[in-house]
């Protein structure tokens, strides 16, 4: 089962953890991304493609199922504005072995970062707004994908 | 064509997206790019620097030399930043 989301709402991880493991499966991996609230960061605004962001999480999704064998991927990215503490990206990958769930895992959230259009929005309690810069060393861990089998 | 803008292109640009009528020889995305920066103070603005510029045709990301003649909509935005 995949079950992919772009959402404004909060993220209920235990909700969505009880969803995905409905299969009972032996190895279940998961990444939870959050807001850090670094340097006085006081909101942090996803802005995404109404269309695009979730047609790249679910090609990533598939992508991933294929190439591990997963019986389960769950993807959800949150959008909108959001709090220091709050939960951005929720991901699952479930297998009958950990290798491959841990393996999907990293794959879906190293490149995430750079197939989905979403782009991050800072804003300090000083009163500065920043929109986030691309890192080369997130272009480096998506890019080690290609080259793995 | 319908050409919409994200991030901080689209806080330059003022606009989220517009329909226009390219000229015949504006025939890939550099080119589009290099148009939208000679048309106005808002494009020099947004497209100064066309190296931090991505894009994606119909739902598609593309490189700079890709053509554009029979593309519905053009996204046009930075490196994307999500997880």
């Amino acid at each position: 089962m995949i079950h992919v989301a772009v959402q404004p709402g909060i993220i209920d991880v235990a909700a969505e953890l009880v969803r995905h493991d409905a299969g009972g499966h032996g190895a279940s991996a998961s990444f939870v991304g959050r807001v850090r609230g670094d340097g006085g960061l006081a909101e942090l605004f996803l802005e995404h493609h109404p269309v695009m962001t979730h047609a790249a999480l679910a090609e990533l999704a598939r992508a991933a199922a294929e190439r591990w064998a997963l019986p389960a991927v769950t993807l959800i990215h949150r959008v909108g504005a959001m709090l220091p503490g709050d939960t951005i990206v929720l991901v699952l990958a479930s297998s009958p072995h950990r290798s491959e769930a841990l393996a999907a895992c990293a794959f879906l959230i190293d490149r995430l970062k750079t197939d989905a259009m979403l782009w991050k929005r800072e804003t300090f309690d000083d009163g500065r707004v920043q929109w986030v810069e691309q890192r080369e060393t997130d272009l480096d861990r998506a890019a080690c994908w290609e080259d793995r089998s | 064509m319908q050409i919409s803008y994200f991030s901080w292109v689209r806080e330059r640009m003022g606009i989220a997206e517009e329909h226009v009528a390219l000229p015949p020889d504006v025939a890939e995305l550099s080119a589009l790019i290099a148009w939208l920066a000679a048309r106005d103070a808002r494009g020099a603005h947004a497209f100064a620097e066309p190296e931090r510029i991505r894009a994606a045709i119909d739902g598609t990301m593309i490189g700079p030399d890709a053509r554009i003649a029979d593309a519905r909509e053009i996204a046009l935005f930075p490196p994307v930043t999500g997880g």
